[in-house]
Formats: structure tokens, C-alpha cells, sequence
């Protein structure tokens, strides 16, 4: 028979001070590591919402990044006819050579200097990424030194606003709109005509070119005769799988984040195991009662690794609760693809939200075991006798 | 029997509760001596002397865009300047894209790079076989070590940024501190591709003196001010750091684990403490019978408080060396985390930090047991 969950709930309370502080400490350790999860999960989400199944993506063969790219323009020619793209009311066809470079701006609070991806839209570039609405302002006009700015960038970079004097290239350019793609890669680049931006870099050449296909079947059929055509020598993706490799960008985080979260989770678990030994010790008299009353060992061992779990998944529910009101925090990282920076929100999903209770209950297995089957093998006379 | 002995005998007599609590207190205190010694060696530390004398000059644009290859004599005509290289990167791929597989690669003038990186230590005979080879690699120590490549070793290079495939014989091992990666002669590439001549990504210098620096700078900054390529110049240090702020707020990053971890150590040695004395207050009771005055038990378990988060603070500051000079040793660490090591003064940060931990997290405990009632804790069970 198994000793009912109330003796554990009601000996937590009763040593209130200790479950509290080893609560506590747990509760830091989950803190961090849902932290680190919340920051994955965001980042994940940006490059997930990045990009249009429909879209064909095509760089220099052997390249993995628009910023080291380049494509002539009498290869664009070449391929913009290519059959199943998509043409527009027009008849011409869907496709925009654009130019990537990467600009060095100052953050905002001071930390540094961090890259962003300015882009140089063809003349379909914006037909092409209908995902992103202007939230002010208008779109840049041709001829006349202006740019566009995702909102993450002008909410992570000094001095970034609608009016604002941007200087890159060979002079200053103004900000005449800010736009918003749902969270996606987009939010975090500068937009501005093409044209003017090549002239102002010396770059005649495109850095990719992007195609809208007429469907899905048109997209795969668009990469699959891009990669084959040896004479082009070109790498075509669909968009979206271009970003959702870039996905990688988050490797570093969750490698320091992954260390720094098992060490402070070692010293928790010995912190868990400590009070539950004292548990066990203050016990000894109630759990020999125990036993002679009929619980097996086995439903003592039970009991108090469940007590331990108990502690445990309280201190990671007060570590998840204290971090909550950080959900859609706004931060950056560097996109190790395109070696600029790459602004996501903090996002405590119900998935990073039960891996992180997961992780308290884990610290609470290991930290109980031990004390557990102590408990579960004491000798009934002397306990009795203590 | 002495009042260090006292706290020592009762500090142990729980011989599983004090191993576990220093154990607990040991982790965080690694991770802290980690964490300290990432911002020493980051926000705090200028370098290795030869560290703090070197420059780089770059596009002020950014790093993807590259300088006028002739950049390179109007700089090194500026006075103060006494040895410059171009340095270049080519991100070519190593026998694949895995990231184990990749490390730095520059292209640089073989003869002037040793006057810029005056601390490399290599035999005279390698440099001088490095510098004739056109198609010659030198690579540090570690590296080589790395893959077990011993010199007159072919290495293929597939170019990424530049479309040639750098086909290398491994001419010279030299030891650094600071520097991890190949060089081989910027003109290779420099022949094979024809926009490679007239551009370069960085140019590296060296100045004489601490107080050139400034001057050297400003001078430079000044030059290209009003020309289509803007120059940023800073130290190697910072242009070094310029990486790590790209991670993102690595700063408040540091401070608030940091601050997580400190207080983790305070809740843990805290509850050490109170469970330690609520076993034993008909001993305190007994003690204050005895004629010992409230001040000496305060003491007393004050004591026991900071000898156990010490001993935690120490085995774990030396866990903390032991694991960064795994880092700064390992093959796979970038070039930044190479010169992460535990100085002396971060250990004794460190043990301070603990001591003064066990300090505040037993007081609380420790004064509740000074002023027991006596006769309530002689009743007392428990």
C-alpha cells in the first residue's frame, strides 16, 4: 500500500524553512535553464517564421550566405525566365537580384557595436516578401537616399527612428519607414533600393537572387534544374529551408547555457539531497511507526522520493513563475549565417515550460534516491529506540 | 581544547551533511570562478604587453567590406608604425563543413607578420622556409597538434570567399598565446584571383610605444576621414571583444548568472546552518549553562558557517582553475578563450566571496541560537 501524498505535502509545510530555502536554490537552477531554453525557443521561432515556401532562393554555388555571394547580372537574365515562376499583373516575372552587405551600427544602452544585414531590394523585391507590413512611415523611393527599417532594429540600435540620418556607403540615408514581418529574420535587416545602394558600395553584382514559383511543385522543380544546370554554377533553397538552417546560429548559447545549467543543477541536487536527509533523520522514530504499521519498504522509498520530487517541481514552478514576466523580452545574437545580428523575443511556450519542469523533477529523482532508500532500510528497533 | 578546534569538531560531526553542503557550495563557486575570470580576461585585462602595442585597421562599414590594398604604405609611412601586414580571411573548408573542422586562416605578408607578432616563438629555420614558399603555411602549435600534423604536411584549403582551392605545405609550428589558426602568403591567393590584389580585409601593425597608440589612431582615423573608405582603427583587444559583443549582452549575461549562483550558495549554506542548530540546541542550552557568553556562540556557529562555505569556496575555485585551463587548452576553444586562466587574484576573490557567503548566511542562524532561552531549550526536543 502507498503512503498517501498528503503525509509528504503536510511534513513539507511542517519544515517550512528548509523547503522553502532548498526551493529556492532549486528554483535558481531552473530559472536559468528555462532561461536558456526561452531563448532558444525564440530564436528558433524568428527563423521559422522567416521566408516563403514559394520563394527560391539562389547564390553562388558552394555558398551558404547571401553576404559572401555574388551573381552577375547576366546570370539573374538567365534565370529569371527560368519556367514555373510566378509573373505579376504585368506579365513579368516574379524575380528580384538583390544586394546583401552587412553595416557595423552601435547598440542601443551602449554595449558595443553589432552588424546588420542591409539589403538592396530589386525592383519586385517587396512584391516578393508580401509578409512585411510598414507599421509607419512609407516604402523607400528610388533615387532619393532612403532606407526602410525592420522594428527590431530600430528597438535594438541607437538613434534608429522614423526621420532618423543613417551613414553607410558614401553618404547619408534617411529613414522613411519601419516595417514588422511576424518576428521573422526580415524584422532584424535595412531595406533600400538596390540600385542606388551598388552604386554606393562599388558592387555592380547581386549578392542572390529571389524567384516566386507559381507553386509548390514549381518551387522544387525551380531548385532541382537551378542545381543541376552546370553551366549557371549556382545553389538554389527554397527560403524558408535557407533560414531554418540558420537555426545553427543558436548552437553557442545552448552550449554555455547547457554547462552553465548541469553545474549549478549538480549543486542543487546535493542541496535537495542534504534536506532530505535531514528530513529522513528528523523522521527516523515516524518512519519505523511507518513500517510497523504495515508500509513496506518499497512505499517508504516511494514516499520520500516523492517528497524530494515534491520539493523539487515547487522550487521549478517559483523559478518559472519568477522569469514569466520576461516572456517576449526582446534580444539579439549574432546569426553566424549572414554575421549580423539576429533580434528575437524571449518565448516561454508550454513546451520550454514542461522541459523546464521536466529538469526539476530530474534534480529532485537524483537528490531524493539516496535518502529515499536510507529511509527505506532503517532498522525499526533502534530507530524506535533513537 | 581551542575555540578553532570546537568549530572544526562540529563542523564534521555530521560528516554526510557537511561533504554534501561543501560539495554544493564547490559547484557554484566553480561556476563563479569561471565567470569571473571570462570577465577579468574580457572587460578588465589590457593583454599580453605585444598584445596591448598592436592595431587593426579596417573598412569602418563593416567587416565584410574590404580596404585598398595601397592602404597598406599610407599607413605603415605614418610615424610610429613599425611593422604592418595585411591580414585576410579566407574561411576555406577543411576536409568538410563540420565545425570541428574549422579554424582561422589569414593571408598575410610572411615577412613582415613576425614583426608584428614579435611574441611568436618559432625556429629561425622555419620562418625562413615559411617566408620563400609561396605555397607555405605556418600554423601554432596547437593546432597542429590538433589534426597531428608534422611540417612538409600537404594541406588542402577549399576556398569559400575566394573561389581557389589553397593547395599548402606546412613549412613552420611556431607557439603563441593569443593567436590560433594557419597563415600562408596573401600573394597566393592574391595571383589566383584578381580582385584578391587590390583589396585587403585588415591590416595588422604594431606601434613602439604605449603612448603611440593614441596618436597612431587618431592620425590614421584622420587620413581616410574625408576618402570613400573610411578606416576604424582599434586595438587588437577590442577588435577581439568586438566578436564577443556580437553574442549578445555577454555582460549582463555574466552578472546575472553570477548573481543566481551567489545566491544559490547563501540559500544552501543558509539551510545548512539552521538544520545544523535546531539538532543542537539542548547543546547550545547546556553551553550557555556552562557560563558561555551569547557573543562566543554566535561566534561559535558563525565560524562553522564560514569553514564550510570556505572549504566549498576553495575545492571549487580549484575545480574552477582545473576546467579553464582545460578551455584555454582545448583545440576547439576560439582564439578569445585561449588566454583564460584562474590568476591568483581571482582564487582569493573567489575564497573571499565564499567566506564572506558563509558569513552573512550563518548569521541569522547563529544569532537566533546565542539568545535561546535556556530553560525552553533544555525542554527542547528534537
Amino acid at each position: 500500500m502507498a503512503i498517501p501524498i498528503r503525509y509528504n505535502l503536510r511534513n513539507l509545510r511542517l519544515r517550512w524553512g528548509a523547503t522553502l530555502m532548498t526551493a529556492l536554490g532549486v528554483a535558481l537552477t531552473v530559472a536559468v535553464a528555462s532561461f536558456i531554453l526561452a531563448l532558444l525557443s525564440g530564436l528558433q521561432r524568428a527563423f521559422q517564421a522567416s521566408g516563403n515556401p514559394l520563394n527560391v532562393l539562389v547564390m553562388r554555388k558552394g555558398l551558404s550566405d547571401e553576404v559572401s555571394s555574388s551573381i552577375s547580372r547576366s546570370k539573374f537574365g538567365a534565370i529569371k525566365f527560368l519556367p514555373g515562376i510566378a509573373v505579376n499583373a504585368q506579365g513579368r516575372p516574379l524575380a528580384s537580384g538583390d544586394l546583401v552587405v552587412v553595416v557595423s551600427l552601435r547598440r542601443r544602452g551602449g554595449d558595443g557595436r553589432a552588424n546588420v544585414t542591409l539589403r538592396g531590394l530589386g525592383l519586385q523585391g517587396l512584391a516578393l516578401r508580401s509578409g512585411a507590413r510598414l507599421l509607419s512611415g512609407h516604402w523607400p523611393q528610388a533615387g532619393r537616399r532612403q532606407v526602410a527599417v525592420g522594428v527590431a532594429v530600430m528597438r535594438q540600435f541607437q538613434n534608429i527612428r522614423l526621420g532618423a540620418r543613417l551613414h553607410f556607403g558614401k553618404g547619408d540615408w534617411h529613414v522613411v519607414g519601419v516595417f514588422q514581418d511576424h518576428g521573422s529574420a526580415f524584422d532584424s535587416e535595412i531595406w533600400a533600393p538596390r540600385d542606388e545602394m551598388a552604386a554606393d558600395f562599388g558592387r555592380p553584382d547581386f549578392s542572390s537572387v529571389l524567384l516566386r514559383a507559381a507553386s509548390p511543385a514549381a518551387a522544387s522543380a525551380l531548385v532541382r534544374d537551378i542545381e543541376s544546370d552546370r553551366r549557371l554554377k549556382l545553389h538554389a533553397l527554397t527560403e524558408t529551408s535557407y533560414y531554418a538552417r540558420q537555426t545553427s546560429s543558436g548552437a553557442p548559447i545552448a552550449f554555455i547555457g547547457g554547462v552553465i545549467a548541469f553545474i549549478m543543477a549538480i549543486g542543487a541536487c546535493f542541496a535537495a539531497m542534504n534536506t532530505m536527509y535531514a528530513a529522513v533523520a528528523y523522521r527516523a522514530r515516524e518512519i519505523a511507526t511507518l513500517r510497523i504499521l504495515g508500509f513496506t519498504r518499497p512505499s517508504i522509498l516511494l514516499s520520500f522520493v516523492l517528497e524530494s520530487v515534491l520539493l523539487t517541481l515547487f522550487g521549478g514552478v517559483l523559478g518559472m513563475l519568477a522569469l514569466l514576466p520576461w516572456n517576449g523580452l526582446t534580444t539579439g545574437t549574432l546569426n553566424s549565417t549572414t554575421f549580423s545580428e539576429m533580434v528575437f523575443r524571449l518565448r516561454f511556450t508550454p513546451h520550454v515550460l514542461a522541459d523546464a519542469l521536466l529538469f526539476a523533477l530530474l534534480l529532485g529523482l537524483i537528490g531524493g534516491l539516496a535518502p529515499a532508500w536510507h529511509a527505506s532500510r532503517e532498522n525499526i528497533l533502534t530507530a524506535l529506540r533513537g | 581544547m581551542t575555540f578553532s578546534r570546537f568549530v572544526l569538531k562540529n563542523a564534521t560531526r555530521n560528516r554526510r551533511r557537511t561533504l554534501l553542503t561543501v560539495l554544493s557550495v564547490a559547484f557554484s563557486l566553480l561556476l563563479l570562478t569561471v565567470l569571473m575570470s571570462v570577465w577579468r580576461s574580457f572587460y578588465m585585462d589590457a593583454g599580453p604587453p605585444a598584445s596591448a602595442l598592436r592595431l587593426v585597421a579596417r573598412n569602418r562599414i563593416s567587416l565584410t567590406f574590404t580596404l585598398p590594398a595601397y592602404d597598406l604604405q599610407k599607413i605603415a609611412a605614418v610615424p610610429g608604425v613599425r611593422a604592418i601586414t595585411p591580414m585576410n580571411w579566407f574561411g576555406g573548408v577543411y576536409i568538410n563543413h563540420q565545425p570541428r573542422n574549422f579554424f582561422a586562416q589569414f593571408g598575410v605578408d610572411p615577412r613582415a607578420i613576425f614583426h608584428v607578432y614579435p611574441d611568436w616563438q618559432i625556429a629561425p629555420a622555419q620562418q625562413r622556409a615559411f617566408i620563400h614558399d609561396r605555397r607555405g603555411a605556418a600554423v601554432n602549435r596547437k593546432l597542429a597538434a590538433k589534426y597531428g600534423w608534422k611540417l612538409g604536411r600537404r594541406i588542402v584549403l577549399r576556398g569559400t570567399i575566394y573561389p581557389v582551392n589553397l593547395h599548402l605545405k606546412l613549412d613552420a609550428i611556431f607557439h603563441s598565446t593569443g593567436f590560433s589558426g594557419l597563415i600562408y602568403h596573401q600573394k597566393y591567393v592574391a595571383d589566383a584571383v584578381s580582385w584578391a590584389r587590390d583589396n585587403d580585409g585588415a591590416f595588422y601593425f604594431r606601434v613602439g610605444s604605449a603612448s603611440d597608440v593614441p596618436r597612431v589612431e587618431h592620425v590614421i582615423g584622420a587620413m581616410f576621414h574625408n576618402s570613400s573608405h573610411q578606416v576604424k582603427v582599434e586595438s587588437e583587444k577590442a577588435f577581439q571583444l568586438s566578436f564577443v559583443s556580437m553574442l549578445g549582452n555577454v555582460k549582463a549575461f555574466i552578472l546575472s548568472i553570477g548573481l543566481a549562483v551567489v545566491f544559490a550558495i547563501l540559500l544552501v549554506t543558509a539551510n545548512t546552518m539552521a538544520m545544523s542548530i535546531r539538532e543542537r540546541i539542548r547543546e547550545i542550552a547546556l553551553l550557555k549553562t556552562l557560563g558561555f557568553e551569547q557573543g562566543t556562540i554566535l561566534k561559535l556557529f558563525v565560524g562553522e558557517s564560514v569553514a564550510v562555505a570556505l572549504a566549498g569556496g576553495i575545492l571549487g575555485s580549484l575545480l574552477g582553475a582545473g576546467m579553464l585551463y582545460g578551455i584555454a587548452h582545448s583545440p576547439n576553444t576560439p582564439m578569445m578563450g585561449s588566454s583564460l586562466a584562474a590568476t591568483p587574484g581571482t582564487l582569493v576573490a573567489a575564497w573571499a566571496a565564499a567566506a564572506l557567503i558563509g558569513l552573512a548566511s550563518g548569521f541569522l542562524p547563529a544569532w537566533r541560537a546565542a539568545r535561546l532561552n535556556i530553560l525552553q531549550a533544555l525542554r527542547h526536543v528534537g
